[in-house]
């Protein structure tokens, strides 16, 4: 029987365990990656056409186009992703790819906006993305504007928002309430308001700029507000250029 | 169950009632409260520490004769970590969409109590087999305690199961909600969850005679 508790012992013992462990846990993660890496691209192009209204929603549930189809509808019905860089606007292909949170942290002159056009029945769709935080970690998301920068779909979601409250963002309930709002009024950008006391609980004012916000739910709210103005607000010079 | 001894079988069952880890042991409170607004998360939540738990004591105990005495927590703690870590990616890479819904949680499986608390009295000083048994029936009666307060708390304050509205539309006002029926917004913050544990504490100890200590 070996003495367990001699220093020597631990300390080797100590090693060995974290190597084991170590190892174990890299080869896990360089094995699963790309698994990993196409499943968050999916993901992506299923938010995106989430927003623009291409999904599989059934009565109260929001179900995304799934995985294993969404590369092709994807191509279908996005005709054109655009970068913005500097006060130029650039096609790409991969500008679903960008990262918006670290682009936001970028100087104005180095920050790739990506910026998506989407078509669906003869109707164009400009899906922008969003970035922004909750009450305890990132909430983002992407918004469909149309030609009069009315909102035609959004899709939220986040990486940590409590359970049964601030969660419900990427519920229908609360998404399918901002179609139909204007983020214009009288042609300045005011955004959209996730509102207490709006007493709209079938959001039936469009014109007002303002949703039904969640009980409980007041600082993932006003994120959702905050998120919805500092970005959209990045791209509405640009939107004029494309003659949206 | 004919294929486990008496003493097996109770090592799967003392911890559903009368061991109970939350009720009894008052240990894993943390994840009970924070995780319990919906029956849903609580059912999954239950899931993922039966697999951790069970896995974990099997490891522990496999490692029980070599392991070091003096950094034995700092051991458990990094088997538990790893293997938190392994479920998430493995869940991924082959599950996305179950892994996004679980996203909390698996984090939260690591600062169980409950874990380290099975790891520490159970596992370092029994065979595999049973530490397996022990990890299932312990996390079992964790997971029966969620899904008893998830149901009462997604209930009374969504007026939903499992999302699906079993009150009525309270927007549209039918069903209950038409006679007048309003949801307790309390049940959905975390306090409600201790009292609805400590209602089944309060019941189980006036039911069960063995638990009521002698003054």
């Amino acid at each position: 029987m070996i003495n367990t508790n001699k220093n020597s012992y631990t300390l080797i013992f100590a090693v060995v365990m974290v190597l084991v462990v170590g190892s174990v846990l890299a080869f896990t993660a360089s094995s699963l990656k790309p698994a990993i890496t196409m499943n968050k691209k999916f993901e992506k192009q299923q938010n995106i056409l989430y927003a623009m209204g291409v999904n599989e929603n059934v009565e109260g549930s929001a179900i995304f186009i799934p995985s294993d189809s969404v590369q092709g509808i994807f191509d279908k019905y996005i005709k054109e992703q655009l970068v913005i860089q500097n006060g130029k606007i650039t096609k790409d292909s991969s500008a679903y790819l960008i990262d918006l949170k670290g682009e936001l942290k970028h100087d104005v002159e180095n920050r790739k906006l990506p910026l998506f056009v989407g078509e669906k029945e003869g109707k164009d769709y400009y899906i922008i993305p969003m970035y922004g935080k909750g009450l305890w970690d990132a909430i983002w998301g992407f918004i469909a504007l149309d030609e009069n920068y009315v909102v035609q779909g959004v899709f939220f979601d986040h990486a940590g928002e409590t359970p049964g409250l601030g969660a419900n963002i990427k519920e229908r309930y609360f998404m399918d309430d901002f179609t139909g709002e204007e983020i214009m009024q009288d042609t300045k950008f005011s955004g959209i308001t996730v509102a207490k006391g709006n007493n709209d609980p079938l959001n039936e004012r469009k014109d007002d700029g303002k949703v039904d916000a969640l009980a409980g739910a007041t600082i993932t709210g006003n994120g959702v507000t905050a998120m919805i103005n500092s970005t959209v607000k990045l791209y509405i010079p640009y939107l004029k250029d494309l003659k949206i | 169950m004919a294929l486990l001894s008496k003493k097996d079988q109770g090592l799967l069952l003392d911890p559903l009632a009368d061991n109970n880890p939350i009720t009894i042991q008052v240990l894993g409170i943390c994840s009970a409260l924070a995780i319990t607004a919906q029956l849903k998360a609580s059912i999954v939540m239950a899931l993922s520490v039966m697999f951790v738990l069970a896995l974990g004591n099997v490891v522990i105990s496999l490692m029980r004769n070599i392991i070091p005495s003096k950094i034995r927590i700092i051991v458990q703690l990094i088997v538990v970590a790893a293997l938190v870590i392994i479920v998430d990616q493995v869940l991924k890479a082959f599950a996305y969409e179950l892994s996004k819904a679980l996203s909390v949680f698996i984090g939260l499986i690591i600062t169980n109590c409950i874990i380290m608390g099975r790891f520490e009295a159970f596992a370092l000083g029994n065979g595999p087999w049973r530490s397996f048994l022990d990890g299932i029936g312990n996390a079992a009666g964790y997971g029966l305690i969620l899904v008893i307060v998830g149901f009462f708390r997604e209930l009374l304050g969504s007026g939903t199961l499992l999302g699906f509205q079993v009150l009525g539309d309270p927007i549209q006002k039918t069903g209950l909600y038409g006679m007048g029926y309003e949801n307790n917004g309390f049940m959905l913050l975390s306090p409600m969850a201790l009292i609805v544990v400590g209602i089944i504490i309060w019941i189980q100890r006036s039911r069960n005679t063995k638990l009521i200590e002698e003054n």
